[in-house]
């Protein structure tokens, strides 16, 4: 306990979800020859991509004490709209793209509102976004669009060589762009830091003078924005348009943020622990592979008992590094 | 030291509310250099005065005048502007955010676009020293105790050039020492020259920082003073006053009875306390009679109440029921001791609004039974009309909303709910706010009544004459410690503000 008191009680879960992370990929490179390469860890990003963008937006949702269901159906949505433009009514990839980046927006926008302005809950408020996205799915196509198109096939194929034999793809170096953005808006813009203020205390927040209304509603477009770059990602990454993609794809995002440290109570939490959290749900996921003789459900296995493993962390560091808190405001 | 201008000046003010006149006509001097204490009781007008001055609402009428000009605060905002900033009791930061972010959050230092943490957190440190205050400011607020997030939330409030502080009883849940620390961060900003306004209610703490004070009284100002030249007595009484009708109040007292049924406490508590709550007191509650717990606002009478009754826990001392030591560490526990405990505010912790008068009655019985031994409806109704009848509610159906009952009646079917669960000891925080003479006489009565029956009582009320009325002996409270107990049968207001002056007169 004496070792959890000196250290922040901030960046405990992330030296933890870090070091797991490590272990869990030491582990690989003792067990499996060909584990301990660049690419293994070059190929966690790629093909995990899509996840840390959808999760990073979902990230500033949870820290913002609220949460955002929608995404995965938007994920979903936004393959199936570029699909069907694309293939059905071959539009031009720089069309469709600001034009589903906009749609994701709009969700949000429309999520925000109504949990802001009409002070509904984020979970039903996302909940019916969640349903209407998937649903709409289904009004373009009950089946999988593929994609043939020239552009789309270029993107989806595009290598971009780091060293002999390692390369990282587009979608992974969207998804870090994407993270560094991220990074300096949490830490380094009033925004960010507004949206730490309304987790912390949001009554304190407006008391201090903080524009409260607006920024929620801006998470929640945030939160849009990303599902739907990473429903761009997602479309690159399969080259099709389906409505089953992603499905559960929110659940994988609020997993990914809250073994990365960020609580769900919100104030607290950072989009690296986030990147963390999705590559420890990768390299479980790579573990499986190479082991080859497990189902790949054990994924969710390992996913779940890892949840409550931090959930269950977060509790034990916040009864004695904020011990003295909480005695002290309930005096 | 030379007569100087005043920096802060409020005259004539006047604020009306539906039905209430809540300031008459009141006027306020601020010094700079000087620590003014406001004082007064409940609804003295105290924070409707704060609230006028730092914008929150709007004066009727009157005149504020800053610095020689006159002013019109519409905003807290543009109070700030004006350099008219305020620290409220609880602490209104963001704990999770680190120190430094909490004194600069809406007016970061930038640089290259982006927020300059080195800055910050240099420009926090000055600020802080500036208040004898060393800590690591980039460490986040909660790993702070509420002492240093307190002066964290002054050195915000001072953060935009303040000439005026007011701080609104920023001392009532720090310990001693850590009041001390806050009196000596406040000493250094008065040499300053900066003026600031104390509300509190706490005696001790008002002479020891005070130079001036400031007494309100029903919303019309009683006086202002300079504090050594005002005993602590005057200033009770002038906070006090005199306005219930002794005659009516007439003491109703049977002392001879009342101490024939004195041997053995019900309820015996020796040195129970809780750290920065209530310094540990002994208190004896005897079966048949009433503790009337006297004291002003603020003095721990109802931390008295919650501690006996479980909801925060004592840290120290023991308390034994029956001759039997019983821990009180939780209101389930307490109710399975046969206590009861009627709470201060009757629309939030009290009666549920929406049901009827019959089941807000019934709600603490069936909760005694759990919800495997049900009462059937035949039952409840039966209960709950006898309640009625006994305790005179005045409705025609006990199918009712409670709602819809004067607050008179909703308190004595509060009191019938705990009845109805025929507890050995009822504790009585305000049972007589906000509700009309007649029916607080009805309420002191059927306690009376209940008394007669051998029920222990703990009463407790701001209307020290209602305390008089009804107790059989007067445990006195002052700044969160008991000072000492007197006979209610002998006792008058008097000795009780002697008491509580500690000694003086």
């Amino acid at each position: 306990m004496s070792l959890t008191r000196h250290l922040n009680p901030r960046t405990l879960p992330l030296i933890i979800t870090t070091t797991l992370f490590v272990a869990l990929f030491g582990f690989g490179a003792i067990s499996y020859d060909a584990f301990l390469s660049p690419q293994v860890f070059l190929n966690l990003l790629i093909d995990n991509g899509f996840l840390l963008v959808v999760a990073i937006g979902m990230t500033f949702v949870i820290i913002s004490g609220g949460i955002d269901l929608s995404v995965g159906s938007i994920v979903a949505l936004t393959t199936m709209v570029s699909a069907s433009l694309v293939q059905h009514h071959h539009w031009s990839i720089w069309v469709i793209l600001p034009l589903v980046l906009l749609m994701g927006c709009a969700f949000g926008l429309l999520h925000g509102v109504l949990i802001q302005v009409f002070r509904l809950q984020a979970f039903i408020v996302t909940l019916g976004g969640m349903f209407l996205a998937r649903g709409l799915c289904y009004v373009i196509s009950i089946d999988s669009i593929s994609i043939t198109d020239p552009t789309y096939t270029a993107l989806s194929e595009y290598r971009l060589a780091l060293g002999e034999e390692t390369f990282i793809s587009l979608s992974g170096i969207i998804a870090l762009v994407t993270l560094a953005i991220a990074i300096f808006i949490a830490h380094y813009t009033k925004f960010g830091r507004t949206v730490y203020a309304i987790g912390g205390n949001e009554r304190s927040a407006l008391l201090m003078g903080l524009p409260v209304a607006r920024t929620k509603i801006m998470v929640y477009v945030l939160s849009g924005f990303c599902s739907a770059l990473g429903g761009i990602l997602v479309t690159l990454y399969m080259l099709s348009g389906y409505g089953l993609h992603a499905l559960g794809m929110e659940l994988d995002a609020i997993a990914a943020a809250v073994i990365g440290g960020t609580l769900l109570t919100g104030g607290v939490g950072n989009v690296i622990g986030t990147l963390i959290g999705v590559l420890i749900l990768g390299v479980i996921q790579s573990l499986i592979a190479f082991d080859g003789s497990l189902s790949s459900w054990w994924t969710r296995i390992a996913i779940g008992l890892l949840l409550f493993l931090f959930c269950l962390l977060q509790r034990i560091i916040e009864r004695s590094g904020l011990g003295r808190k909480a005695k002290s405001t309930t005096a | 030291m030379t007569e100087q201008q005043a920096i802060l000046q409020m005259q004539g003010i006047h604020k009306r509310f539906p039905g209430v006149v809540a300031l008459k006509d009141v006027s306020l001097r601020l010094f700079p250099g000087e620590v003014h204490a406001l004082m007064g009781q409940n609804g003295a007008g105290k924070s409707t005065l704060i609230k006028v001055l730092t914008g929150v609402e709007n004066a009727d009428s009157g005149d504020i005048t800053l610095a020689g000009k006159a002013i019109r605060v519409t905003s807290v905002l543009e109070a700030q502007e004006l350099g008219i900033s305020t620290v409220y009791q609880e602490v209104n930061l963001c704990s999770n955010l680190s120190v430094a972010e909490n004194i600069f959050i809406g007016r970061f230092p930038f640089r290259f676009g982006r927020i300059d943490w080195k800055t910050m957190n240099a420009k926090a440190r000055t600020a802080l020293a500036a208040l004898n205050i060393d800590i690591d400011v980039s460490l986040p607020l909660s790993s702070y105790p509420v002492a240093i997030q307190q002066m964290v939330a002054i050195a915000r409030a001072l953060g935009t050039e303040a000439q005026v502080l007011i701080l609104d009883e920023p001392t009532s849940s720090l310990d001693e020492d850590e009041v001390e620390r806050l009196f000596d961060a406040l000493r250094k900003l008065k040499a300053k020259g900066i003026a600031i306004l104390f509300v509190t209610h706490f005696l001790d703490q008002t002479y020891a920082i005070s130079d001036r004070i400031t007494v309100l009284r029903n919303g019309e100002l009683e006086g202002e003073y300079l504090a050594a030249d005002l005993p602590r007595i005057q200033l009770i009484n002038k906070m006090v006053g005199r306005e219930i009708d002794e005659s009516s109040f007439a003491r109703q007292t049977e002392s001879g009875e009342a101490k024939a049924s004195a041997g053995e406490p019900f309820l015996a508590a020796r040195n129970l306390g809780r750290a920065g709550t209530l310094r540990p007191l002994d208190l004896d509650v005897h079966a048949g009679q009433v503790l009337g717990l006297g004291g002003l606002l603020g003095s721990g009478r109802t931390e008295t109440a919650r501690l006996l009754f479980g909801i925060d826990h004592a840290d120290s001392g023991s308390a034994k029921i029956n001759g039997v030591p019983v821990s009180l560490n939780s209101p389930r526990k307490a109710i399975r001791q046969g206590l009861a405990f009627c709470p201060e505010d009757r629309k939030t912790e009290g009666i549920v609004a929406e049901l009827s008068i019959r089941e807000n009655i019934i709600l603490a019985l069936q909760a005694h039974r759990g919800i495997f031994r049900f009462l059937p409806l035949r039952k409840q109704t039966q209960i709950a009309e006898e309640y009625v009848k006994q305790l005179g509610i005045k409705t025609s159906d006990v199918e009712k909303p409670i709602g819809q009952l004067s607050g008179g009646n909703q308190q004595k079917a509060l009191l019938a709910r705990w009845l109805a669960t025929e507890p050995k000891m009822l504790i009585l925080d305000e049972p007589t706010r906000g509700i009309d003479v007649a029916a607080k006489l009805e309420i002191m009565d059927l306690v009376k009544t209940q008394c007669r029956k051998g029920l222990a009582i703990l009463f407790i009320s701001s209307e020290m004459s209602e305390v008089l009325r009804v107790s059989d002996r007067i445990a006195v409270l002052r700044d969160r410690q008991k000072i000492g107990e007197l006979d209610g049968a002998s006792a008058d207001e008097q000795s009780i503000f002697r008491m509580i002056a500690g000694g003086e007169s």
